[in-house]
């Protein structure tokens, strides 16, 4: 009797799963296309850039098929890393995002800790401020800001504008708010009871803050480190609108001001500059992918 | 170690009273267990003892010192949590010495204390690992370590247990046992769970509704209940309410349940009950051990009555009946030797050397 | 025996009588007050004060001696560029969010088809454009679009579609931001979904397959529903953050042909800092305000429902 339903119904699920399955697997493989294609409109402009970085101006100008490279070279990048003013960029860029990163973790991780578990008063108030600030984009605020240090300027006789290191006290409106809002999530998620234990355990809120939640919530601030050092790598308005000296420029600026001279567009070189000023975030990102997408993640899933 | 006490303590939390003027005493060495519903501030008791919660009002005394205004730190407290809350990040010694290492203590002696800890524990070969590579019963042995190495005045424990399966749970309340006669440390206990305030308390406290019900031993809590809630609340199947009035039949003080069933005062008690209102609604407190088959227990404390249960449950040394009666479903425990059926009629008998007679509107035992 | 094990080598703990002010500096909203003091400064100083006195600047004179009140409105609104701006400005952001939106999620869906372990590498790959800094590859689309030297039009001009003004011509240089603009941030949209797929639990799929849903109302029934959520919060956010957007317009088109491109944030630019004229400059900014605040406002709704819930 057991055995008899088990052949009656063996055949017919065989086969159903059997259509299942090849659906899937259409599915599947149609997936495979689009996504090929996606992937492809994704991934070209970059893998164009690296075409053209290995072009000489003279086959550039010669208007071969510009999706392939006859003449193979790296004069581009030797001619660029060995460029004193290319350097200096780099060096502009790499010392601003270092020192926003660094600003940034100093504010933001005590005043999350605060917002996230000491309630002052005025603390929810704040917290919806922050994440209120982080709405506000860099567009609205770089003309104000400018006057803002034109005025300094009178007043104290220091000069702000046209100094590289200006953008350090300007980059963290764009990094403190959601490096914050970020990690006020991280720290919520911790269980209450780890702090109190800690705190029966004897330790102070700072030692709460450094010695249990900062290492707890690590992965939290190695993924607001790497948006802290992305957004000031790639922030382009404020150098443009602050700086105009060709020694003060960071990197996307001064490949645009400088590489470009009037009509004349060496596009070999442009292309170089802009693939090296990618590689430091897309190097990071390709090591510490999974941060990369828990921070981006966050701003919405958290909080 | 120290004795704490509780003066008239409250906790409001804006217009709520999560807790409403408890007095409490725990001498030095007692394990105290707060026991009630959720909800019934016993957990918020515990945090205020512990610091973690400001007292809105009244005092808490540690070791004769007002502690109200003094932070957790300084109180010299231990706590285990429900959730254990480990530090994830540290090995186990380093969960277990963190309180030690930030006051400072030599070397030497911490590791010393954390290996006795470990070994009173059964948790030597864990001593490296981290958090996540426990399991819970041993997690919870690690916050326990944790609480044992700062050899505090007072263990403080919200529903350690809560957590873990219930074989578990039997264990780690046997462990928890077992240290507490080691290091005799005073310890105020919270759960929820009536079967551990039993087997773990030297004194278990019932609370509800923010408000002490009763203090006492688990034996005396279990056999004289002040109250329909303790009597309700301590008894696992719980006690039985049955309404009944008092009533003379030929100079005899009897107890009259519905139309059919009335049942004499024990001797012993008819000076007690003499008093009471004839017209007062009453309720007969029975626990479901002393509603018994009619069987094997005969003599004159025990009266017979039929019923007709509705489900059986069979429990291997007991078996559960439970049948209607008066309005009421009731629970009876018979010999597992008898044959039960749903549906079937079945003779049992009242134990009223046991039974308690409760005022049904103020809810005190009489 | 524990205790003997445990001799009271206590440390000698200072016991001072605490001072009214060491007492405050103790109390735990004094220490948080404390911790919380400079992102509050920087707010204030970098944030909130730039934000009102953007709105002071913009009832100023071009040389900011004096006060015209309303006057930088009265004359943009007389002005024909101000009108095709904010034409521009919200043609440009919704078309492109509605883009960046469904590309999102059908290939949030696509990734999510396929086996687990492939699901990562194509992730990689499709994030690269997100990654890479707006200015840098908007210069690669410059150059894609080169009037001389298009890559496009070398291929086109291989199945006879002759050259495009890609950047020339006033149409199809819309097209052109438009298009940059949802090839850096689709991927955003992709990532978005894709964490919220992944959030419906399968046990939901089951039950609507065994009640016999076919895969279009999954879709509608299920996985919309539950990302409902994600998908209007990382909408809003994309709308913000188009609406402002500076970067690829600056580099690809600077607002030509004529004006025809620009947005607030680049008229503004031109108009303020390489025009000189900062009172104008912020008036132009000033006129995000309103639709950034209606999308923070939904926004901070979302939010709080979310945290609600939770």
């Amino acid at each position: 009797m057991t055995s008899m339903t088990i052949d009656k119904a063996g055949p017919s699920r065989k086969a159903r799963i059997g259509s299942m399955s090849r659906d899937r697997k259409w599915a599947m493989r149609w997936s495979y296309v689009f996504l090929t294609l996606f992937a492809i409109f994704f991934l070209f402009p970059p893998i164009y850039m690296f075409i053209t970085s290995l072009k000489t101006s003279a086959e550039i100008s010669a208007a071969t098929n510009p999706w392939w490279v006859y003449n193979p070279t790296l004069s581009n990048y030797t001619e660029l890393l060995t460029s004193n003013q290319f350097l200096t960029f780099f060096r502009n860029s790499a010392l601003v995002s270092i020192f926003v990163v660094i600003i940034t973790m100093l504010i933001s991780i005590p005043a999350a800790f605060a917002l996230a578990r000491m309630r002052f008063w005025g603390s929810t108030t704040l917290a919806t401020g922050v994440f209120l600030t982080y709405l506000i984009p860099d567009t609205l605020l770089f003309i104000p800001l400018f006057k803002m240090f034109a005025t300094f300027a009178q007043w104290t006789g220091i000069e702000l504008i046209n100094h590289w290191w200006v953008l350090i006290f300007v980059y963290p409106t764009l990094t403190v708010p959601f490096c914050t809002w970020i990690m006020i999530g991280y720290f919520a998620s911790i269980p209450k009871e780890l702090d109190e234990a800690a705190i029966v355990d004897g330790a102070s809120w700072t030692q709460t803050l450094l010695r249990i939640f900062v290492p707890v919530a690590l992965p939290g601030i190695i993924a607001a480190t790497i948006f802290a050092f992305t957004v000031s790598w790639a922030q382009f308005l404020y150098p443009l609108a602050f700086t105009s000296s060709v020694d003060q420029q960071v990197l996307p600026t001064g490949i645009i001001t400088t590489l470009i001279k009037g009509d004349v567009f060496n596009w070999g070189q442009i292309m170089t500059g802009a693939l090296l000023g990618a590689a430091p975030p897309l190097i990071i990102y390709a090591f510490l992918m999974d941060y990369y997408i828990s921070g981006l993640t966050a701003g919405a899933t958290k909080g | 170690m120290a004795e704490v006490t509780l003066r008239k303590v409250v906790k409001r939390y804006d217009d709520v009273e999560a807790v409403r003027g408890i007095d409490l005493d725990i001498p030095d060495h007692e394990f105290v267990v707060l026991v009630g519903p959720s909800g019934c501030g016993k957990s918020t008791t515990l945090r205020m003892i512990a610091g973690l919660e400001d007292i809105s009002d009244g005092e808490i005394m540690i070791g004769g010192d007002v502690v109200n205004d003094v932070p957790p730190k300084d109180r010299d407290i231990a706590m285990v949590f429900q959730n254990y809350a480990l530090y994830p990040h540290m090995t186990v010694a380093e969960n277990m010495s963190f309180g030690l290492r930030l006051k400072h203590y030599p070397k030497a002696e911490i590791k010393q204390r954390v290996t006795e800890a470990a070994r009173m524990l059964d948790i030597t070969d864990l001593i490296d690992r981290k958090p996540k590579q426990l399991s819970g019963g041993q997690r919870q042995r690690v916050a326990m370590g944790r609480a044992i190495v700062r050899n505090p005045k007072v263990f403080l424990f919200d529903e350690p247990l809560s957590n873990l399966d219930a074989k578990l749970r039997v264990q780690m309340r046997i462990e928890i046992k077992k240290v507490h006669q080691k290091v005799r440390t005073t310890t105020v206990y919270v759960t929820h769970d009536q079967v551990e305030a039993m087997t773990l308390a030297d004194r278990v406290v019932v609370m509800n509704r923010g408000r002490i019900e009763q203090i006492g031993p688990p034996n005396e809590l279990y056999h004289r209940p002040a109250t329909k809630f303790v009597a309700g609340f301590i008894g696992s199947p719980a006690m039985n309410f049955i309404p009944c009035r008092l009533e003379d039949s030929g100079g005899l003080l009897q107890i009259r349940v519905g139309e059919t069933i009335a049942l004499p005062v024990p001797p012993d008690r008819v000076a007690r009950y003499r008093e009471i209102p004839r017209d007062t609604g009453m309720l007969l407190g029975l626990r479901p051990e002393h509603l018994v088959d009619a069987q094997s227990n005969q003599g004159a404390a025990f009266r017979p009555f039929d019923a007709t249960p509705d489900v059986i449950e069979p429990m291997g040394m007991e078996t559960f009946v439970y049948f209607p009666l008066a309005g009421v479903q009731l629970c009876g425990r018979i010999n597992p030797a008898i044959e039960a059926k749903a549906g079937a009629p079945l003779r049992l008998a009242v134990d009223l050397n046991h039974m308690h007679l409760l005022d049904e509107a103020t809810g005190l035992v009489l | 025996m524990v205790d003997a094990a445990q001799p009271t080598i206590r440390p000698a703990r200072a016991r001072t009588t605490r001072s009214g002010l060491r007492k405050f500096l103790e109390r735990k909203s004094t220490i948080a007050f404390f911790m919380a003091l400079p992102l509050m400064l920087l707010i204030a100083i970098m944030v909130i004060y730039p934000a009102f006195y953007s709105v002071h600047l913009a009832t100023l004179n071009k040389s900011m001696q004096r006060f015209v009140g309303f006057g930088n409105f009265m004359f943009l609104f007389k002005r024909e560029t101000f009108w095709m701006v904010v034409q521009q400005s919200c043609f440009f952001a919704i078309t492109a969010v509605i883009f960046k939106a469904l590309i999102g999620f059908v290939v949030a869906h696509l990734v999510h088809n396929i086996p687990d372990k492939g699901q990562r590498k194509w992730r990689g790959m499709l994030l690269v454009p997100w990654v890479i800094p707006p200015a840098m590859s908007t210069l690669a689309w410059l150059w894609l679009f080169d009037p001389s030297y298009s890559a496009f039009n070398w291929i086109l001009a291989h199945v006879g579609i002759g050259p495009i003004a890609w950047t020339g011509d006033a149409g199809w240089a819309r097209f052109s931001v438009i298009l940059v603009n949802i090839w850096a941030g689709a991927p955003f949209f992709l990532i978005m979904y894709l964490a919220a797929l992944k959030s419906v639990p399968e046990q939901l799929y089951e039950a609507a397959a065994i009640d016999g849903a076919n895969w279009w109302q999954r879709i509608w029934y299920v996985t919309l529903p539950m990302m409902r959520n994600i998908i209007a919060i990382t909408t809003l956010f994309s709308l913000i953050v188009t609406f402002a957007n500076f970067d690829i317009v600056r580099i690809l088109t600077a607002g030509g042909p004529l004006d025809k491109t620009h947005l607030f944030a680049t008229w503004a630019f031109r108009i303020g800092i390489e025009g000189n004229d900062i009172p104008l400059g912020a008036s132009i900014s000033l006129f995000m305000v309103p639709i950034l605040a209606v999308a923070a406002v939904f926004i901070l709704r979302d939010i709080n429902k979310r945290g609600n819930e939770a």
